[in-house]
């Protein structure tokens, strides 16, 4: 598989499993606000994949759509970060989880788009726009659940000690990540990885939270390794795909 | 979406008239049939507001919770495509609940009020809902099937005489016939695929088609609101006139599908030009309704947990807000 292509590959999957990850919410979340803000997020990053799994299959040249790569491909070929495979948990968890990869998207399609490869310069134009909406919705909600009530800010306090251990992932560079960066395809992650602390320590100051220490070990989900969870996300979202082989939907 | 099936009984006072009050009646009865709208503001009998808090309060109820049958398969929807369309589609009906909880307001009740009545099981919703949705064909039929019956009964609410509803009701209706053409199109896309996608949409109108007519509500004969409501033009179109609409139109699309109603009797009547169909299983339609059909205690149970489990979240934002209003005040 080229780099470019796993590269794609790894903006597309993170993007759709968070995408599915929150459509689990729509009709139980809190408030009936709720559930269209958190429909608008898993629209929004199903739109992103989708533009990128199409780019992927064009790269790959086997005639793959977009629904062939997301609902024919097993977990070890998924290319997500481990962190957005995470399941959802109460509304706080999912808001830790949706600040941390909200912030790194921002950064990320802000670098993508100046991309030399101009697809993916177009996609994260697009991405850059709804992502900062992401974010301000999902900062706005930590800061309430930090600086709530005690037992809010007790359960996001947990959920960010629990999800923290994946966030070193976002930055663990790799070979691929080595050559699109000198390609100029893609930013460089150490760039990306001090301007996401500097937005995570702001929020969690207005929150009141303290950001946890880094632990060592460290998830290769955009390598196809990946937490016992996205297994079942997968059985699930693949269901009738593989239950009808060759129908069309 | 919504239906009627909602005349249910209500609590409306019948107040003993005096001589101010008839004379108040009177000049809102000649407003109503001038077709003027009335605006919150205005004098409305006692009966007329009671009226409209019932139906608009159900009618938002059953888009809240008519999120969960569609709801279910947005995790197993079959191509991304189509999850999109869902994730959307069940996105307008939160958004129509909103406007019309809105709506309600207006008439002097608060959202958390009909939520306490939605939630203790006292406020109905519509009973379609009731029923589950366990194949993909179900998306289709529901979009086809409910929201087409939603649409006969919504547009003519659209010239309600109570302002604010009328208004809800023209943005809601276009978002519903939107709906009604994408459910038609999975529907079609189904009937034309493999034989087990056609038996899946054939069976899925087995299913609803029968719930889809009982949508109307009674019989006129058994109505009880129907004469007040079309008085008061809260409704414009008896209960079986809209039944009959329904069926007119929806016999000839089934045929375009190759799908078969579920009807031994259903046939075309020369004379009357319209279609004569079976006997309704009202028996059903009243277990239903008291909270036997198939899903009404997982519809409830959903909505009681999400709101359960999210009240720790609404009191954070209250006391994240709170906090944010004492500081402000401290600071000026």
């Amino acid at each position: 598989m080229s780099a470019r292509l796993e590269y794609v590959l790894r903006l597309a999957d993170t993007s759709l499993v968070l995408g599915q990850r929150l459509g689990e919410w729509i009709g139980h979340a809190p408030a009936l606000e709720e559930d269209l803000g958190l429909a608008n997020l898993s629209l929004d990053l199903i739109g992103q994949a989708r533009l990128l799994l199409t780019y992927a299959g064009e790269i790959e040249g086997r005639g793959r759509n977009e629904d062939d790569l997301a609902m024919s491909r097993d977990q070890s070929d998924y290319r997500n970060l481990a962190l957005a495979e995470q399941p959802n948990g109460d509304f706080g968890h999912t808001i830790v989880r949706q600040v941390l990869i909200d912030a790194f998207q921002l950064e990320l399609y802000e670098g993508l788009q100046r991309s030399t490869d101009a697809r993916l310069a177009e996609i994260a134009h697009k991405a850059l726009k709804e992502t900062r909406y992401h974010f301000r919705y999902s900062a706005g909600w930590l800061i309430r659940l930090g600086d709530g009530t005690e037992e809010s800010h007790r359960r996001v306090q947990g959920s960010l000690d629990s999800l923290w251990r994946f966030t070193r992932e976002l930055f663990a560079e790799d070979d691929v990540d080595r050559e699109m960066a000198s390609a100029g395809v893609a930013p460089q992650l150490a760039d990306l990885e001090l301007r996401w602390s500097a937005h995570i320590d702001e929020v969690l100051k207005e929150a009141t939270l303290q950001r946890p220490a880094d632990v060592p070990y460290v998830w290769h989900g955009k390598r196809g390794q990946h937490t016992e969870h996205l297994g079942y996300l997968l059985a699930e979202m693949q269901f009738l795909h593989r239950a009808y082989p060759g129908a069309s939907w | 979406m919504y239906t009627q099936g909602l005349d249910s009984p209500g609590r409306e006072a019948l107040h003993a008239s005096s001589p101010d009050t008839a004379a108040l009646e009177a000049r809102f009865q000649a407003r109503v049939d001038a077709d003027e709208k009335i605006e919150p503001k205005d004098w409305m009998p006692e009966g007329y507001r009671q009226t409209l808090i019932r139906q608009i309060s159900q009618h938002a109820h059953s888009e809240v919770v008519g999120m969960l049958p569609e709801g279910n398969w947005i995790t197993r929807a079959p191509t991304l495509r189509r999850k999109a369309v869902l994730i959307a589609k069940v996105q307008d009906e939160g958004g129509h609940g909103m406007y019309l909880y809105s709506a309600a307001e207006t008439l002097g009740i608060s959202r958390d009020q009909m939520m306490a009545q939605l939630l203790s099981g006292a406020a109905k919703y519509s009973s379609i809902f009731n029923y589950p949705t366990p194949t993909w064909a179900d998306v289709g039929a529901i979009g086809w099937l409910v929201d087409g019956a939603a649409i006969m009964n919504q547009i003519p609410i659209c010239r309600c005489s109570y302002g604010p509803y009328a208004r809800a009701m023209v943005r809601i209706c276009r978002e519903e016939s939107f709906h009604q053409r994408q459910g038609f199109e999975i529907m079609m896309t189904l009937a034309r695929g493999t034989p087990e996608q056609r038996r899946m949409a054939q069976d899925a109108l087995n299913r609803w088609w029968w719930p889809a007519l009982m949508m109307f509500g009674p019989s006129d004969a058994e109505s009880r609101h129907t004469a007040q409501s079309m008085r008061w033009k809260i409704k414009r179109f008896t209960n079986d006139e809209l039944r009959q609409q329904f069926v007119d139109i929806t016999v000839p699309q089934a045929r375009f599908l190759g799908l078969e109603i579920p009807d031994p009797h259903l046939r075309w009547d020369e004379a009357s030009q319209h279609y004569v169909f079976g006997p309704i299983d009202w028996a059903e339609f009243q277990q239903v309704l008291k909270g036997n059909g198939p899903c009404n205690r997982e519809r409830l149970e959903a909505r009681r947990r999400a709101y359960e489990q999210g009240r720790w979240v609404r009191e954070a934002a209250l006391a994240h807000a709170e906090k944010q209003r004492q500081r402000a005040a401290q600071a000026a």
